[in-house]
């Protein structure tokens, strides 16, 4: 039997809002006790925490590794190495790979390459539909026996509704999860920036904001026909909220997340075209931004999630037009949320609801939490350490973070993943 | 004198004095234009390179005689034909022609941005000739002065541009320019070709044509790509020049010397009457095409001057 014992830690307990000075228990890569007082057994190793925060460790949902296809950008080892710096425990990972893992076999192989490389978890995710292009669905019954724990076309929006419709109701008869990408994709196509003067000034295609509420309008009709379990993966404009919130009180099956990009930039970031800043769907304006954290605040908005989107040098060092999209953020992630922590606009637990437990509770994961019986998967931090972002510090393989060069705090000094340490600032290694 | 800009990337990052420069010395080059022999040696000993990934023959032209007229060694490259079609990227093509060390590089290019990106990448003066839906800056320039030779100033006008503002680079930079010398600028045009977000431009918009232009000293024309016409942005072509195309009628309405302007090439009949194009009491668009040789003049040789003193410094502190 192996114990270890986190003293000396602010405790962020997601579950009842708290933060206070105290310690916890782990006990064969369990949580078996954690609050001020924990009585503590003989011969336990003990992690003083010099009263910085220890919380649970994020569950990234919408982590893209680009295995199979495009090593090159990321692969599970890299995107594990970068998790475990950023005090992401658990990652989500998307099918949108090349292929896209829409079979059992493919997820298999996924599943298998992680396990060997990754130092935190990975659940993968598989699509909903055949290649991503929205004519047959996948074997959804399968994908869930290899481990699937949930179905998605990530970007690509399922034009045919009726098609939508009996993938909806065909998962909902297995109980399977459904995360859906609100856009009207006609109204949105070739856009590059959301419309407005900015992108007017700039001469860039842009959609208008209200393609991500039509887009959600239709989902919603969908999950009331079917009586799905649907996740929204991106909210990001005031416009595509109240139908959230009626669809939410109407009792329907769903929730939505948002990316950690669009709570801490803006349209106006791009600048003289900085192709960095180009994520999907576009940044938004101020006015959207605060609506979203507004909505992540009051629980509107469950989900936090960072994104992680690697791309390499080649393709985006491209007129903005022509650049892809997406920014690497799993080491962002939890630096860049502290930023709404200094600001005042969320608070700790707050933040560490919308980073690990609502999306461990959607999946249906005991981690995400402090309780006792859930795995040890934690993260200690250092909230207010100051530092310079370095883009060729991170150790994603991809570098394109929009963060580069920005002033930042908070710094992870330790992850640990059922109860075996992955990370430690002091000797960088796993 | 002030004109502290390394590229001329658009109109945007110029001040209202650098403006003034520009034009001050495109006046100069006007003269010069109009005398037997048109020679200068500004950019003596220098090498301009155009490069169009877009095409253009009426720019191209003037930007080449243009240099041609102040001594510079111009090469003009076609670039839909060669390297792009061979998958290279445009800054693999930047830096391709760095390393022949070009002092002045003149691009278009189809991307708004792409020519920002390019000027971040080589060590030479970079002149936008068009990037996209974004900026045409020595278009903006050369009917500022257009409009300063024939109204005798260039602020306090009322000035109404006219047709596809949406997909203009001409109307952007017109815009700005106008704007920072304190115009009156009024956009005319189908709401389908106007850009999001044009209330918080500063100007004054209208969907009806013969409003917009009641009092307006200055009508600029834009022209309509014949990829819009087909039903996607309006009806028909007809119907356009029902409603926004410049015949005698509507210049009425206008201030009684009201000028016409359009960068041209011009759609005789779908955004503006054959006519009145070539009414030399009131269009001034064989004036643009004069203008546009001695703005580039200009253009150039300010980015040269800015050009040689910075290679100097760099020269002594080396």
């Amino acid at each position: 039997m192996t114990a270890t014992l986190f003293t000396n830690a602010t405790l962020i307990d997601p579950e009842d809002g708290s933060a206070t000075l105290g310690s916890l228990l782990v006990k064969d890569g369990v949580i078996v006790a954690h609050g001020p007082e924990v009585a503590v057994p003989k011969g336990v190793h003990v992690v003083e925490c010099g009263g910085h925060c220890l919380a649970p460790g994020i569950v990234d949902l919408g982590v893209k590794v680009c295995e199979p296809g495009e090593r090159h950008k990321e692969s599970f080892k890299t995107a594990g190495l970068a998790a475990a710096a950023g005090g992401v425990t658990t990652m989500i990972t998307r099918p949108d790979t090349a292929p896209a893992i829409d079979s059992p076999e493919t997820l298999e192989f996924v599943t298998r390459r992680a396990n060997e490389a990754a130092p935190v978890r990975v659940l993968p995710m598989a699509a909903l539909t055949k290649g991503r292009d929205g004519r047959e669905m996948t074997e959804i019954g399968f994908l869930m026996d290899a481990g699937a724990v949930a179905f998605t076309d990530c970007d690509h929006v399922l034009t045919d509704t009726k098609v939508m419709q009996r993938a909806l109701t065909y998962a909902r008869s297995l109980g399977a999860l459904v995360i859906t990408h609100p856009q009207e994709p006609t109204l949105s196509k070739g856009a590059a920036v959301t419309s407005g003067k900015f992108a007017s000034l700039r001469g860039l295609p842009g959609v208008s904001p209200m393609a991500e509420r039509m887009g959600i309008d239709r989902d919603i009709a969908l999950t009331e026909m079917t009586g799905a379990r649907v996740h929204f993966d991106q909210i990001t404009t005031a416009r595509a909220l109240p139908a959230l919130e009626r669809a939410k009180r109407n009792g329907l099956d769903v929730t939505a997340g948002t990316s950690i990009h669009h709570l801490t930039l803006n349209e106006l970031d791009v600048a003289d075209y900085r192709t960095f800043f180009k994520v999907k769907p576009p940044l938004r304006s101020e006015d959207d931004r605060m609506a979203t954290l507004d909505a992540l605040r009051h629980g509107l908005i469950d989900v936090l999630c960072s994104m992680h989107t690697p791309q390499d040098e080649e393709s985006k060092r491209l007129p903005y037009e022509e650049a892809a999209s997406g920014a690497v953020a799993l080491q962002t992630l939890l630096p860049a949320a502290l930023r709404l922590h200094h600001s005042g606009d969320l608070t700790l637990p707050q933040l560490f609801r919308a980073m690990a437990l609502n999306p461990a509770d959607r999946l249906g994961l005991p981690q995400g939490r402090l309780s006792e019986g859930a795995p040890a998967d934690l993260v200690l931090f250092d909230p207010n350490a100051p530092f310079v972002m370095d883009r060729f510090s991170l150790l994603s393989k991809s570098k394109n973070t929009p963060f580069d060069g920005a002033r930042m705090q908070g710094r992870v000094l330790g992850t640990w993943v059922g109860g075996a340490r992955v990370f430690d600032s002091a000797t960088k290694v796993a | 004198m002030s004109f502290n800009q390394k590229h001329l990337l658009g109109i945007e990052p110029l001040a209202p004095s650098e403006i003034t420069t520009v034009l001050d010395l495109a006046e100069q080059y006007v003269d010069l234009n109009r005398r037997d022999v048109k020679h200068a040696d500004a950019l003596a000993g220098l090498t301009q390179i155009n490069m169009f990934f877009e095409n253009s023959t009426r720019t191209q032209a003037s930007f080449e005689l243009a240099g041609k007229r102040l001594g510079a060694d111009v090469m003009n490259m076609s670039m839909q034909a060669s390297s792009i079609k061979k998958g290279e990227t445009l800054i693999d093509t930047a830096m391709t022609l760095n390393a022949m060390h070009p002092d002045l590089l003149v691009v278009r290019h189809p991307h708004s941005g792409a020519v920002d990106l390019l000027s971040q990448k080589v060590n030479c003066a970079v002149l936008n000739a068009g990037d996209g839906k974004h900026e045409h800056p020595t278009q903006a320039l050369l009917d500022a002065l257009t409009i300063r030779r024939a109204k005798g100033r260039l602020h306090r006008l009322n000035i109404a541009i006219c047709g596809d503002i949406a997909h203009s680079r001409v109307a952007r930079s017109n815009i700005l320019l106008l704007g920072k010398m304190e115009n009156r600028v009024r956009l005319i045009g189908p709401p389908t070709l106007m850009p999001a977000g044009i209330a918080k431009f500063g100007v004054e918009v209208y969907e009806d044509m013969r409003e917009g232009l009641q009092d307006v000293d200055v009508v600029m024309m834009l022209r309509l790509q014949r990829e819009r016409m087909d039903g996607g942005f309006i009806p028909s072509e007809r119907e356009y020049y029902h409603r926004y195309g410049l015949d005698a009628a509507k210049l009425s309405i206008a201030k009684d010397d009201a000028i016409v302007m359009h960068p041209g090439p011009m759609n005789r009949g779908v955004e503006i009457d054959g006519t009145l194009a070539d009414d030399i009491n009131r269009s001034v668009i064989q004036d643009q095409v004069e203008m546009g040789v001695a703005v580039r003049m200009a253009a150039m040789d300010l980015l040269a001057r800015n050009l040689r003193t910075a290679r100097t410094e760099q020269g002594v502190m080396a």
